[in-house]
């Protein structure tokens, strides 16, 4: 299989505030970035923008995936193309069991010409198939039947995303911080499940602050963001570099970006999804 | 398949309700309301003196009675509509002896397969009167009683005259009244001591004609220790006019006794739906209403529960949707009237497309009604910013030592959800319903399976109504 997801000269503005000034970035099926930088850089605003989110409006550039143009596309036709997006906080659907959500996801994604109201995937072979993914993710059956993120932990929420990951083996995902607010063990299983769902199966961007997600991961490119762009790259050296010494280094070396950036964090936070 | 939330099966099915049957009515009263037309369906009915004068005296009580001030605006021509109309001869005990068009119409509506099923057993009320009614050979032989009202009062006059209009009395209010003037048809329900009726019993009202009033009057007596659940649906098709549909449900339940009754209409969207239900529960006895309220142009409908003695109880589950046009002024009343009393409300209700929905509700704890705990939970969702919710939640305490809680929350369908499930393939149509039908779970799982699947077909056709 060989896709590729192309994102050129975007700019991205959130309440007509610009946030993305002009980010390049070629991902291939099969291959690991790594995707790093300081707060408010812009790093959940570029995974927004790719997963469609209504309120991060693409002003200049587009968003390919192999020849299909994502920019114009809704998030469901975006989903069903191939994009995932693991969010970092998602929202709780209170009353919605996880697995009347992922069959109708599933079987949307993997028909995306279905028309509505066509048959879902049957139920004998879904429930099987969810069983095994979640035996995969060493998950207690019982979770199929709670209602979406409604009440999860902190890891229960990382997890959910992964199983959802799982379910729609989209061609590309963006983690963002899948790896936030776990304790070590937790961190653990979770770098370790998405390098076995994930590695060489889909094409991974991982946003991240900590290297125990890359351990398991290791990106083959790392991307530094600053100021809505994508100012240096590098391999998995970089990542290492930047976990161990921090960004000292990158913000005096492009002192425009670093401008932007402290400039965009005085204005208030994107809301983060 | 439990309660999953079947979203996609029913999308594009055309509204299986909309559809109106030629039918030739054996009987129908001319247009309008007066004192002939009453004394006519008592005459038709064959009816005793006493009910042609609580009948006469009501219709008394109606013309007297300004309408009510609050609520819903009724805008109803009382003597444009027809009062009484007699489909059939005779009650069909098979199906085969109901006339081929009206079967052909419950046929559609699922009622014979779902009897055949799962229900102990069924009424199929067409217009004014009852047209099939079947009940369980072993239930008959253990005293139960299921038929119609008019039946009732001829074959049970004694059981029936000690209860009739006493939960409900004419004077109760306005559309109390006309019921008791021009009612016809309903259920009966007589449950012996210490029988349990394990399936449910149906009741089917359908409204086929134009400008027709439905009013049938339902008395359900559950004796000590007894239980019973019974379900009541209705529909009727678009007409371009106005129709009137009020009933009167009148339930006692006496000491340690169970009942639940679970209503799941789908009216047509121009059909005023004014009814009146309450239920008085004697010691240890629970009473139960689940109320399900889609459709109608108006429907203005708080089931009661009065619980006089000690240890009784009342429950409460209301949904309510309205979409464009529609206004649902639901909600639910409990009056503590003895100490030792428990009540729960829980209400959701949806609006979108410009519908209203309202809760309005009272809790009342009479002097002395002490230890008694009351719990109100009502949620609203509103789906777009032309839609309306409004609460009026009434609360009445005599006694000091209770315990009363009261939550209410007003939700709009979050962007962030719908971005949620669309991230994960779902169209903004399936998520929004998806979101809906999630709201109401909580009510949807204390309904059996089979009308479980039914309420999220039919918040799905509701759904469904804004799109394009």
């Amino acid at each position: 299989m060989s896709h590729i997801l192309r994102i050129e000269n975007l700019h991205v503005s959130v309440n007509d505030k610009p946030i993305l000034r002009g980010v390049n970035l070629v991902i291939k099926f099969g291959e690991t970035h790594a995707l790093m930088g300081p707060n408010g850089s812009g790093k959940s605003t570029l995974g927004l923008a790719i997963a469609g989110h209504p309120n991060y409006q693409i002003t200049e550039g587009s968003i390919w995936l192999d020849d299909a143009n994502l920019t114009e596309m809704e998030a469901d036709e975006r989903s069903r193309a191939g994009i995932f997006m693991a969010f970092q906080r998602p929202v709780a659907i209170p009353g919605v069991k996880m697995a009347d959500f992922l069959r109708h996801a599933a079987t949307n994604v993997r028909q995306p010409d279905r028309k509505e109201g066509q048959d879902l995937i049957p139920m004998r072979e879904f429930r099987k198939e969810l069983k095994s993914k979640m035996e995969q993710l060493k998950m207690d059956p019982e979770f199929a039947r709670r209602y979406v993120n409604d009440g999860f932990s902190g890891g229960e929420m990382k997890r959910a995303e992964i199983l959802t990951m799982a379910m729609l083996s989209p061609k590309f995902s963006i983690l963002d911080e899948t790896d936030s607010g776990l304790d070590a063990d937790a961190v653990r299983l979770a770098s370790a499940s998405i390098a076995e769902i994930g590695r060489d199966k889909m094409g991974l961007l991982i946003i991240t602050h900590h290297d125990k997600l890359l351990e398991h991961n290791p990106p083959q490119f790392t991307h530094v963001m600053l100021g809505g762009r994508i100012v240096e790259t590098g391999g998995a050296e970089l990542a290492r570099e930047l976990h161990d010494q921090g960004y000292d280094r990158i913000r005096k070396a492009y002192p425009d970006a670093e401008a932007a950036n402290q400039q965009m964090l005085a204005k208030e936070e994107p809301v983060a999804v | 398949m439990s309660t999953d939330t079947t979203t996609n099966e029913a999308i594009g099915e055309i509204n299986k309700y909309d559809f109106r049957t030629e039918s030739k009515a054996v009987f129908k009263a001319r247009k309008g309301l007066d004192a002939q037309i009453v004394e006519q369906i008592s005459e038709m009915k064959n009816e005793p003196a006493w009910m042609r004068e609580f009948r006469l005296k009501s219709l008394d009580i109606f013309n007297s009675k300004p309408m009510p001030s609050w609520g819903g605006s009724i805008d109803v021509n009382f003597q444009d509509i027809y009062y009484y109309l007699k489909p059939t001869d005779k009650q069909g005990r098979t199906w085969e002896d109901v006339p081929q068009e009206i079967k052909d119409t419950f046929d559609k509506l699922g009622i014979p397969e779902a009897e055949k099923k799962f229900l102990a057993g069924v009424k199929a009320q067409f217009e004014s009167e009852v047209v099939y009614g079947s009940l369980k050979e072993d239930l008959v032989q253990q005293g139960v009683i299921f038929t119609d009202t008019d039946t009732a009062v001829r074959e049970h006059p004694d059981l029936l005259r000690e209860y009739f209009g006493t939960i409900i009395p004419p004077n109760d209010n306005k559309f109390a009244a006309l019921n008791s003037a021009v009612w016809s048809g309903g259920s009966f329900i007589y449950v012996p001591k210490g029988v349990k009726i394990e399936f449910p019993l149906q009741a089917y009202f359908r409204i086929n004609a134009e400008n027709m009033g439905q009013f049938e009057r339902t008395l359900i007596i559950v004796d000590e220790g007894a239980s019973i659940h019974y379900v009541e649906g209705c529909t009727a098709p678009m007409y371009s006019s106005e129709s009137l549909h009020s009933a009167v449900v009148e339930i006692i339940c006496k000491r340690g006794s169970r009942c639940r009754y679970t209503t799941i209409q789908n009216w047509a969207n121009n059909i005023y739906n004014l009814v009146t239900k309450r239920a008085v529960a004697y010691a240890d006895a629970t009473m139960e209403w689940v109320d399900g309220n889609l459709g109608s142009k108006l429907t203005m409908k708080y089931p009661a529960v009065y619980m006089l003695e000690p240890g009784a109880r009342g429950e409460i589950l209301s949904i309510a949707f309205a979409s464009g046009g529609q206004h649902q002024d639901a909600g639910a009343k409990l009056v503590h009237a003895a100490p030792h009393t428990t009540g729960q409300i829980i209400s959701k209700s949806i609006s979108k497309n410009g519908g209203r929905a309202s809760y309005r509700g009272l809790v009342r704890v009479e002097k002395d009604a002490r230890k008694s705990k009351s719990n109100v939970v009502c949620d609203a969702l509103i789906l777009d910013s032309k839609s309306q919710s409004d609460t009026y939640p009434y609360i009445e305490i005599l006694d000091q030592d209770v315990s009363i809680g009261h939550e209410a929350s007003v939700s709009r369908i979050g962007e962030e959800q719908l971005f949620y499930l669309m991230s994960r393939g779902l169209s903004e149509a399936e998520a929004s319903t998806m979101i809906v039908n999630g709201f109401i779970e909580p009510l949807v799982k204390e309904l059996p399976m089979e009308y479980a699947v039914e309420m999220n077909r039919l918040i799905q056709l509701q759904m469904e109504g804004s799109v394009g």
